[in-house]
């Protein structure tokens, strides 16, 4: 990929990052800090290479470590945003006859 | 030619886990596919870690490494997020987020060391844009490394002091121009010895260091987040190193969402984000004149119970203090209580609540509180006016109406939960003492506003008594 592709593809990440978290509610913030940087563990590919292609002891050292530290950055922040996320519910999930109309949907609350 | 069509498969799966990454980002965006968003983003990175193997050029005798390093990274990771309490999500975040900038500057390591000891046979050809962005992304991860260490340190309570000294600023910019200008000498290949190497990693270690140093607990959410992004702009830079289009966009997306997060929990916080980097505020305490009149009144539990039991709406507010007392799940219990009554309940949520935007929803979803019952700031505050009883429990500066009219406070302008226009406000609280950032409460001294003092777990339990008891 040549320099101006690159340049091309980072501009429209750029762009595509801000939109796509712009719409998210407050509620959703922390799992959500959490969810994107359960995203750049994706460094753990750059990492394997880096290692893969090692050839002296120093090489391998600091691609060893570059690779655990990302693969605790991809599995940690999977399992605690998957976790924060699953507990999530409406209240349609409380049990029947608690629940009180005029509080259904947060948006139909108090704008 | 199977190198190319291992290529070519690679940089597909690429597309694949950069297109499943956004789209899992996008479904993030409601509580309703937020699930779903986490499980598809899992396994655009599963796919992606997979079909890395298949690298041209991995030298066959590190596939072992490679696969060791995985297992201790992944097994360490999985066992200490699956074990970790709500209530210690964010410094568990900035930790992950670290290893994260570790990483990538792990990686630019690798690359820069090689060019400073070409192996025999093998000439250095990387071009000069590819130094400095392995240099550049280096510098930003290791600084993430080390700064999101000291975040969870802080969190953690591992580290209670913020050192402070005249002079420190003047040091940090110091420490940052020495950085960048062995940064460029490596960058420029003038001498790029492996000493100037380790050296511009050593201070880029230090910088994470002395400048999240003496920031203070309250202003971490932010820090937390903006290494976050820094984090995903180094992923990107070492993304273009390697020339991965994966690690490209990924990265990218990280470094601009999380600039935008950490916008956001900066203005929710009426913090600039110079501030909170530049200032000591967060643990110094109030600086403010204006001495608050009047006294606090006691009430009793009995008292709010009967109150609540036979009002029309009680708007709950909590605060990390309730998630401290581990209350929220006898506050639901309450709330419960309330409803099946025939109660209008809402729960408000300021964004700084708990230790980071939306950790406090994070803490009463565990409790079991439907997400359509809590509302935020700008939703609820106009319904203080009509709620009969705002219940107060662990908070503190996000209601405290000095905010709206105390220039000398350093909460002067943060928006504020309007808790004191309800019609009785009841505050519980553990006893006299000022909040987080040691800044004395008006609502505590309003004519609407009783004390309920007490642990936030016993005062909840004694309210449920109360106003089952109430008939």
């Amino acid at each position: 990929m040549t320099g101006i592709v690159a340049l091309y593809i980072f501009m429209l990440a750029a762009f595509t990052g801000y939109e796509v978290i712009s719409r998210v509610p407050v509620i959703l913030h922390t799992p959500l800090m959490s969810g994107s940087n359960f995203v750049h563990g994706i460094v753990l590919v750059g990492a394997m290479v880096a290692l893969g292609a090692a050839t002296t002891t120093l090489e391998r050292v600091i691609g060893f470590i570059g690779v655990v530290l990302a693969a605790g950055n991809a599995v940690g922040g999977y399992v605690v945003t998957e976790r924060m996320l699953e507990m999530f519910k409406s209240s349609g999930a409380r049990q029947p006859g608690a629940r009180k109309p005029g509080m259904v949907q947060s948006e139909s609350g108090g704008h | 030619m199977p190198g190319f069509n291992a290529h070519l498969l690679i940089q597909a799966s690429y597309l694949v886990t950069a297109a499943l990454f956004i789209l899992g980002l996008k479904r993030m965006s409601s509580p309703v596919t937020a699930r779903s968003g986490i499980l598809w983003a899992g396994a655009g990175m599963l796919v992606a870690t997979l079909i890395t193997f298949l690298t041209p050029g991995i030298d066959p005798s590190n596939y072992w490494l490679i696969i060791a390093a995985v297992a201790v990274g992944g097994v360490l990771a999985w066992w200490s997020g699956k074990r970790v309490a709500m209530t210690d999500m964010p410094q568990m975040i900035a930790l992950y987020n670290g290893m994260g900038g570790g990483a990538a500057a792990a990686i630019a390591a690798v690359e820069l060391y090689k060019i400073a000891m070409p192996a025999p046979g093998t000439a250095a050809h990387h071009g000069l844009a590819t130094t400095t962005l392995a240099v550049v992304g280096g510098i930003i991860g290791a600084v993430s490394f080390s700064g999101s260490a000291i975040a969870f340190g802080k969190l953690q309570g591992l580290i209670t002091r913020s050192i402070r000294f005249p002079g420190q600023q003047f040091l940090n910019i110091l420490i940052l121009v020495g950085a960048l200008v062995l940064g460029a000498l490596v960058a420029l290949q003038f001498n790029a010895s492996p000493e100037l190497v380790t050296a511009l990693f050593v201070l880029a270690l230090v910088l994470g260091l002395t400048m999240t140093l003496p920031i203070g607990g309250a202003d971490m959410p932010v820090v937390i987040s903006l290494y976050n992004a820094l984090t995903g702009l180094a992923v990107a830079f070492e993304g273009f190193v390697l020339n991965n289009a994966a690690m490209i966009i990924a990265g990218t997306v990280v470094g601009s969402a999380g600039t935008l997060l950490t916008q956001l929990m900066a203005k929710a916080m009426n913090r600039g984000l110079s501030n909170v980097l530049f200032s000591g505020f967060g643990e110094t305490g109030g600086a403010s004149t204006t001495t608050v009149t009047g006294a606090m009144k006691e009430i009793d539990a009995s008292d709010v119970g009967v109150m609540m039991a036979f009002a029309q709406k009680v708007i709950v507010v909590p605060g990390y203090g309730m998630a401290v007392a581990q209350a929220q799940h006898k506050i639901w219990e309450l709330a419960q209580l309330l409803l099946d009554r025939g109660v209008t309940v809402r729960f408000a949520i300021h964004p700084v609540a708990g230790r980071m935007p939306g950790h406090m929803n994070v803490l009463l979803a565990e409790a079991g509180v439907p997400y359509d019952l809590i509302a935020d700031l700008d939703e609820i505050n106009a319904e203080f006016e009509t709620a009969d009883v705002a219940l107060i429990i662990g908070a503190n500066d996000v209601v405290n109406p000095v905010a709206r009219t105390d220039k000398s406070s350093p909460i002067y302008g943060m928006p504020i939960l309007n808790a004191d226009k309800a019609k009785n406000v009841i505050v519980i609280k553990r006893g006299k003492g000022t909040g987080f950032s040691g800044i004395e409460n008006g609502l505590f001294y309003l004519d609407n506003t009783r004390m309920l003092y007490g642990d936030a777990q016993k005062a909840a339990a004694e309210l449920i008594q109360a106003v089952k008891a109430a008939g």
